[in-house]
């Protein structure tokens, strides 16, 4: 008796995972379908390599590509450097007390603030104090900032996965603590270090809120000449084709092929990470070997 | 003692946070021979080890207090640097750790962080180091090949020569064949031996037979103190300490 009723709960146990796992499969491929279906059609070279013409009504995103290239670039050049420096001070150097603590907790937290509050932050320091104006630098560096979070939690993961013993391997041959890192953790870590990195730059390069009012244009068909100059961007374009757009109905293909050259892009940066991670796995670092 | 004093504890007490570790460690370590320290696990003799290289240091919260002498100058004095210290005194872990790199770079590493660029003379001094590893016939047909396809008695070999390329005076073996098979501990034994010739040796094991094969003094550690201290065929025959002999004859441990 008992026997029968535990084997009906493992099962409906079993079905009603399985069920979750089905549904947010199904959404993922709805979304993917929608936007593939609805976006194929409109691409094109041409629509790669011209600026919007007639109003935005015709022609491409090529303006906006490059401006989101430019802004998730500054992005990285400012978050990778910073947070693997913070992640190595506070793995290695930092010694465990109240204050590294505090310092990792609100590191964790800034993750969950939300990106238009970037967007303002990046609009006080970078636009005015920094007097960067409204540009492709001042928005670079604002997803930059959003990124930090991710990129120090993921290097200090990536750093923890690196055996003690090659450390104490090193000091004990009387390395200089920097020489024990930089000889035998960074080369073991920075793969890793990479893929955080990737993963949360990917994640910047959508982002609408934060370049909202540090630099976005509406509509500048000119490409930027200068890390100083206004630019558009693909998430950006996105929001004003299907919202602010006068006749949003007649520049829907356009929006939807923004949207999967969006996606391609921030797809394409995942994947460069999964390999890296798969390259790191080959070598058998990742499992601490 | 027959041999000349290298280097001493003088009263030690260490702690981890509030935790006594040890107490009151009193220990002369023989030049040219080799000193073992037994006992039970958690009596606190890797921890003893550890401090003679000022690996402790790593540790956070760890407090020390008393003297440990090299040559009778205090290694735990502010003006000495513990990095110039680990190059005089060097150390081979239980676990064999060698660098994910080739064997070649592994011995060459120490070389090319104190600074030897003649690239010549950290060749001679890789060879040199492996042969007197007894490692050197094993592996000089595949130098360049991954340190971490070796076998796990081949890799502390390795960990040996990788810390006799930088010519120390003093060599730490923290239990070096808790993770190997009987053949290569012996190995390692017989390559115990003969760097004794030339080094001063220190070796923490949890193998009795270990200590009585390989060592010309013996301490025994027991709950964080210095039981018994004497010389090994002494000690492993007529203990004086009813604990030394308790452990000894494997009444506990």
């Amino acid at each position: 008796m008992k026997a029968g009723s535990s084997r009906i709960i493992e099962w409906l146990g079993f079905w009603a995972l399985r069920a979750c796992m089905g549904f947010v499969a199904l959404i993922l491929v709805i979304v993917f379908y929608d936007i593939i279906t609805k976006g194929i059609g409109i691409i094109s070279w041409q629509f790669l390599t011209q600026p919007p013409l007639d109003g935005m009504t015709k022609g491409g995103i090529f303006p906006a590509l490059i401006g989101t290239l430019f802004v998730t670039i500054i992005a990285g050049l400012l978050a990778v450097p910073l947070g693997m420096g913070c992640a190595i001070h506070l793995n290695e150097y930092a010694r465990d007390n109240g204050l590294t603590r505090f310092i990792r907790m609100s590191i964790r937290n800034l993750s969950g603030v939300p990106s238009i509050v970037y967007g303002l932050f990046g609009v006080a320091l970078f636009v005015e104090a920094a007097h960067f104006g409204t540009s492709i630098l001042a928005a670079g560096c604002t997803l930059g900032l959003m990124t930090l979070p991710v990129t120090i939690t993921a290097s200090e993961e990536a750093l923890k996965t690196v055996p003690r013993a090659y450390r104490e391997g090193a000091l004990a041959l009387g390395a200089t603590k920097w020489q024990s890192i930089w000889g035998n953790v960074l080369p073991y870590a920075v793969p890793g270090m990479l893929t955080g990195a990737i993963l949360g730059i990917s994640r910047a390069a959508g982002e609408t809120a934060p370049i909202l009012f540090t630099g976005a244009a509406f509509f500048l068909p000119d490409i930027p000449n200068s890390v100083f100059s206004q630019f558009m961007a693909l998430p950006y374009h996105l929001y004003i084709m299907s919202t602010q757009h006068h006749n949003i109905v007649l520049v829907r293909p356009i929006a939807y092929g923004t949207a999967l050259v969006l996606i391609v892009l921030v797809f394409t940066l995942n994947l460069a990470a999964v390999i890296m991670r798969y390259n790191l796995r080959k070598k058998g670092i990742a499992h601490g070997q | 003692m027959d041999n000349k004093i290298r280097m001493k504890a003088e009263n030690v007490d260490f702690f981890y946070g509030r935790q006594q570790a040890l107490k009151g460690i009193h220990l002369d370590i023989a030049s040219n021979a080799v000193t073992a320290i037994i006992g039970p696990s958690g009596c606190g003799k890797s921890t003893f080890i550890r401090l003679l290289n000022r690996m402790h240091e790593l540790v956070p919260n760890a407090v020390l207090t008393g003297r440990i002498l090299l040559d009778g100058k205090d290694i735990i004095a502010p003006d000495v640097d513990a990095v110039d210290l680990r190059r005089r005194v060097g150390m081979v872990f239980q676990k064999p750790n060698p660098f994910p790199k080739s064997i070649f770079e592994n011995v060459a590493y120490g070389l090319q962080i104190n600074g030897m660029k003649d690239k010549g003379k950290i060749e001679e001094r890789v060879i040199e180091s492996l042969k007197k590893a007894a490692l050197w016939d094993e592996v000089k047909h595949r130098l360049h090949d991954s340190a971490l396809g070796m076998s796990g008695g081949q890799q502390q070999r390795l960990c040996i020569a990788r810390c006799l390329a930088i010519e120390p005076e003093v060599i730490l073996f923290d239990e070096p064949c808790a993770s190997l098979d009987p053949i290569s501990t012996h190995k390692v034994e017989a390559l115990i031996l003969e760097l004794k010739k030339d080094y001063t040796i220190v070796i923490v094991t949890h193998n009795m037979q270990q200590a009585a094969r390989v060592s010309d003094y013996t301490g025994f550690f027991y709950m964080g103190e210095m039981v018994e201290f004497g010389r090994t065929e002494v000690m492993f025959t007529r203990p004086r300490d009813k604990r030394t002999e308790d452990y000894i004859t494997g009444r506990f441990g």
